[in-house]
C-alpha cells in the first residue's frame, strides 16, 4: 500500500508553502478584495509563474515541468491555503488540461507553451445564466467559425486571454477557444461572493472560434474537464479547510471567555473535532482522486465527484464554523475568516453546484452497479 | 501513489494466503450472534479449533515477539494477513480482547513465571479472557470505578474483591478477565486504583447477560461476592492501577471495529426494488439520491482514510492521527443510513418480521444496534473529545473530581 504522496512530492509542498507564506500572506489577498479595480495579484502571478507552477503536469515538449499531477495537487492544495488572488485554475486546471485532454498537436504545440511560461491566463466560459445549463438550455451558437453568445459569469473573463466556451454548431454542442482579446468581444467585470477572484460577462458577437475536441461532443468532453479540474479544485478546498481549522483552533487557544480559554469549552472542542473529521474524509477523497488522476483510471469520473462533494462540504462547514468560534470580532471585514468562506463559495460553485455532482455521482453508481 | 504491496508485502501475502488455502475451514459455523467480539455458543469450539492452527503456525498474535509464539512481524503483515484471512468463511473470533488488551497488560507488568502461564494458552485459543472496567456509576468515567478490593483480614496478604461491572463483553465464557478495583478510597479517584487479574471461574463471580434494547444479549453485568485473590495477582503496584489500566486501553480503539452491515450498495439496492407513489423506484426521489451521494462519499473517505493509514504501517510509520475518525463516522452513518432504508418503505417500514419483509432486516438490525455501536468503546462525545485534545492539542476538560478523596466524590444517583 502506498497511498500517499512522495517525499518528493512532500517536499514540493513544503517548498510551495514557503513561496506563499512570503509571497501571498492574507495582506496581499486584500490587495485585491479591497481594490475594485484589481482583478489579480499581478506580482504573485509572475512570481508563481517563476516557480514552474503552471506547467508542473504540461509535459516538457510542451515546454511545462512534465512532473505530472499528483505535484499539481500539492501545488493546488497550498493555493487553496493561501486563497491565492490568481487565475491559476482557470489557466491551468481548466484550459490546460482541457488543451492536454482534447487539443490536436497544433493546439497542443501553440497553447501549452505559453501557460507553461506565464504568457496567456485562460478561462472557460459555460453559464448562460441562473442554474445549471443543459443541453436544452446552451443558447451560445458557431456559424461559420464565428462564436456569439452571452457567458455569465466567466472566472477570470476579464483578465485572460484565451477562453475555451461551450457553444452549439448545427445545433450540436461542442468546446470552442475564444481569443478575448480579439474581435467580436465585449467583457464586463461582474461583482460576485468573492472578490479575491476575477469574473466577468462576456458578450460574443461573431468572435473568431476555433473548434476544440470531436464536434457533438462538447457536455461530454466537458464533463471530462470538469472531473480533472474537480479533483485539483477539491485540493484547494482540502487547503483552505485545514487553514480555518487552524484559525479557529488559534484562536479558541487565545481567547478568554467565563474565565478560561473558549477551547476548553466541549461546545468548541466539539465543533472542532467535526471540523477535523469532515476534513479528514475529504483529504482522503481528494487522496482517490489524485491517484485516478494520476493514472487516468475509469475510476476517474466517481472518485472526482467523491472527491468535489466531500471538499466542497468540508470547506463549507470549516469557514462557516470558522467564523462562529470567533465571534463578534469573526464578523468584521478586518478579520481574514471571511476570505476563506467567500472562496469556499467560489470554489464549490466554479465548476457546477455540489447538489449537480450529487446526482451526477448516483447515476455515475446506478450504471457501474447495473452492470 | 499506488494500492500494490511492496515486494516483501507481496510475498508475506502470497504465503499467508498458500497457508490459508490449506488451512483455513471451508465452511462457516451458522450461529454468529448479535454483539462485537463473537459468541459462544455452538461456533466456539471451531473457534477454538481456528485459533490452535493460527497459534501452531505463528499466525495468531503476528507482531508478537516470537519468544511469546508470535512471528515478531509488522502491523502490515498482520493487516495482510486479516484481509487474506476474511476471504475465508472464519468462525466468530472471541479472543481479541485477551490479545489485544488483557494478555498484553499482564504481560507488561508480571513476572516470568505468570506470563509462561498465560500467554501461551491464550494464544491458542484455550483460555479466553475479558476486560472488566465499565461500572455502572462510570462507562466514560472508568477511574471512576467503585469495585473494591480490601486486604483479607487474615493477615495472607490476599485480597477481598467486591462490587459489580457493566458491558463485559464475552465474560460469559471467559476463563480469567482483568479486574480495575478500588483499594484507597482517601485518595483523589485516579490514585486509589489496583489492577487485578482473577479467575472468572471462582464461585464469588457471577455473570448475568444484559438484555439489549436491540433484543439481543452481546454482553454482561459481573457481579464480585468477595472474590479472593492473591497479592501476586496484582497487576503493577498498589493504587497504580490507574496507569496499568492506560495500557489497557491504548488499545481498545483498535479493538471496537467500525459499523458493518447495510452501507449504501443496500441501500441503493433497496431504493431500486422499492416502488415510489408514481410506481418507479423510489431511488428516482431527488432528495434520497442526495442522501445516498452523502453515505457514498463518506464510506469511501472511510476507505482511503483506512488506506492511508496502510501506507504508514507499510512505511514503518506510527499511523497518523486521521486513524481515530472510524467509529464516529461509521457509527451514526450506520443509524442515519438504517433509518432512511426504513422510511424510503414508507408505513411498510415499521414492518419488522423476516417473513413478510425480508429486504429491510438489515437495516432495522443497523437502526437498533447502531445507539449501541455510537457509546460503545468510547462514546461519540468521548471521542471528540479525543480528537480535540490528543490530536487538535485543545485543553483537557476541567476536572472537578481531581483532587477530592474519592470517598467525598459527589455520586449522584
Amino acid at each position: 500500500m502506498n497511498f500517499d504522496f512522495s517525499d518528493d512530492q512532500k517536499f514540493l509542498k513544503a517548498e510551495a508553502r514557503k513561496f506563499l507564506d512570503a509571497n501571498c500572506p492574507t495582506a496581499r489577498v486584500r490587495g485585491v478584495l479591497d481594490a475594485p479595480d484589481k482583478a489579480y495579484d499581478a506580482a504573485l502571478w509572475k512570481g508563481v509563474v517563476a516557480q514552474g507552477w503552471l506547467g508542473a503536469a504540461i509535459p516538457e515538449e510542451h515546454g511545462g515541468l512534465g512532473l505530472g499531477h499528483l505535484e499539481l495537487c500539492v501545488i493546488a492544495e497550498e493555493l487553496g491555503r493561501a486563497v491565492a488572488p490568481i487565475p491559476f485554475a482557470s489557466t491551468v486546471y481548466f484550459l490546460a488540461e482541457a488543451v492536454m485532454l482534447a487539443g490536436d498537436d497544433a493546439q497542443k504545440a501553440d497553447i501549452l507553451p505559453k501557460i507553461a511560461a506565464g504568457e496567456l491566463i485562460g478561462a472557460i466560459a459555460t453559464s448562460e445564466g441562473p442554474g445549471a445549463l443543459g443541453p436544452t438550455t446552451l443558447k451560445a451558437s458557431v456559424a461559420g467559425g464565428k462564436l456569439s453568445g452571452v457567458k455569465i459569469p466567466v472566472t477570470d473573463g476579464d483578465i485572460a486571454d484565451l477562453c475555451l466556451v461551450l457553444a452549439k454548431e448545427n445545433g450540436q454542442p461542442g468546446l470552442y477557444l475564444v481569443d478575448l482579446t480579439g474581435a467580436g468581444v465585449t467583457r464586463e467585470a461582474v461583482k460576485t461572493l468573492d472578490p479575491t477572484r476575477d469574473a466577468a460577462r462576456l458578450i460574443f458577437d461573431a468572435a473568431p472560434a476555433q473548434r476544440l475536441g470531436p464536434t457533438g461532443e462538447g457536455f461530454a468532453l466537458l464533463e471530462q474537464i470538469n472531473d480533472r479540474a474537480a479533483i485539483l479544485l477539491s485540493f484547494e478546498q482540502c487547503g483552505g479547510a485545514d487553514r480555518c481549522l487552524e484559525m479557529a483552533k488559534a484562536y479558541a487557544l487565545e481567547r478568554y471567555a467565563f474565565g478560561r480559554v473558549i477551547a476548553s469549552y466541549q461546545a468548541i472542542k466539539h465543533k472542532l473535532a467535526d471540523m477535523y473529521v469532515k476534513n479528514e474524509l475529504a483529504r482522503s477523497n481528494a487522496y482517490y482522486g489524485a491517484w485516478a488522476l494520476n493514472t487516468n483510471a475509469p475510476e476517474l469520473p466517481v472518485a472526482a465527484s467523491a472527491a468535489r462533494i466531500a471538499a466542497s462540504e468540508a470547506f463549507w462547514f470549516a469557514s462557516k464554523e470558522n467564523i462562529q468560534t470567533h465571534g463578534g470580532i469573526g464578523f468584521t471585514w478586518e478579520m481574514d475568516c471571511h476570505l476563506f468562506y467567500r472562496r469556499s463559495r467560489q470554489l464549490s460553485l466554479v465548476a457546477g453546484a455540489p447538489r449537480v455532482w450529487k446526482e451526477r455521482l448516483v447515476s455515475q453508481l446506478e450504471r457501474r452497479n447495473a452492470a | 501513489m499506488d494500492f500494490n504491496d511492496t515486494p516483501d508485502e507481496a510475498a508475506y501475502r502470497a504465503q499467508a494466503k498458500t497457508w490459508l488455502d490449506a488451512n483455513a475451514p471451508k465452511k462457516a459455523v451458522s450461529d454468529a450472534n448479535e454483539g462485537e467480539g463473537g459468541e459462544g455458543g455452538g461456533s466456539m469450539a471451531a473457534s477454538k479449533a481456528w485459533q490452535a492452527k493460527k497459534a501452531a503456525a505463528g499466525y495468531a498474535q503476528i507482531t508478537w515477539p516470537k519468544e511469546w509464539g508470535g512471528q515478531g512481524g509488522n502491523p502490515i503483515q498482520q493487516v495482510i494477513f486479516n484481509e487474506e484471512e476474511a476471504r475465508h468463511p472464519i468462525p466468530p473470533n472471541p479472543f481479541q480482547i485477551g490479545l489485544g488488551m488483557c494478555v498484553p497488560t499482564v504481560a507488561t507488568f508480571a513476572d516470568q513465571a505468570t506470563k509462561d502461564r498465560f500467554v501461551g494458552p491464550a494464544l491458542r485459543g484455550e483460555e479466553i479472557w475479558c476486560q472488566l472496567f465499565s461500572e455502572p456509576s462510570g462507562g466514560s468515567d472508568v477511574a471512576a470505578a467503585r469495585t473494591k478490593a480490601v486486604r483479607a483480614a487474615d493477615g495472607s496478604g490476599d485480597w477481598i474483591i467486591s462490587g459489580q461491572k457493566v458491558w463485559t463483553t464475552g465474560a460469559q465464557f471467559s476463563d480469567f478477565g482483568i479486574v480495575v478495583c478500588r483499594t484507597n478510597a482517601d485518595a483523589p479517584k485516579h490514585k486509589g486504583l489496583t489492577m487485578f487479574w482473577l479467575d472468572m471461574h471462582d464461585p464469588g463471580v457471577e455473570v448475568k447477560p444484559i438484555h439489549q434494547m436491540s433484543g439481543g444479549s452481546g454482553f454482561n453485568e459481573v457481579f464480585f461476592t468477595d472474590v479472593r485473590v492473591k497479592d501476586s495477582q496484582r497487576i503493577g503496584a498498589i493504587d497504580d492501577g490507574w496507569k496499568v489500566s492506560l495500557v489497557t486501553l491504548m488499545n481498545e480503539r483498535l479493538a471496537v471495529g467500525g459499523a458493518s452491515g447495510a452501507g449504501w450498495r443496500e441501500f441503493m439496492e433497496a431504493a431500486r426494488s422499492i416502488p415510489g407513489a408514481d410506481g418507479g423506484p423510489v431511488l428516482k426521489d431527488s432528495a434520497l439520491r442526495e442522501k445516498l451521494a452523502d453515505w457514498y462519499v463518506q464510506a469511501e473517505g472511510l476507505k482511503h482514510t483506512r488506506n492511508r493509514t496502510m501506507t504508514a504501517l507499510s512505511r514503518g510509520q506510527t499511523p497518523g492521527p486521521e486513524s481515530s475518525i472510524g467509529k464516529i463516522v461509521s457509527a451514526l452513518m450506520m443509524q442515519d443510513l438504517g433509518n432512511s432504508a426504513v422510511e424510503m418503505l414508507d408505513q411498510y417500514g415499521i414492518i419488522d418480521d423476516p417473513a413478510l419483509a425480508p429486504l429491510q432486516a438489515a437495516f432495522h438490525s443497523s437502526v437498533m444496534f447502531a445507539p449501541g455501536l455510537r457509546i460503545a468503546g468510547g462514546t461519540d462525545e468521548i471521542l471528540k473529545n479525543i480528537i480535540a485534545e490528543r490530536v487538535l492539542g485543545l485543553p483537557g476538560d476541567i476536572r472537578v473530581d481531581k483532587d477530592v478523596a474519592f470517598k467525598d466524590m459527589p455520586t449522584g444517583r
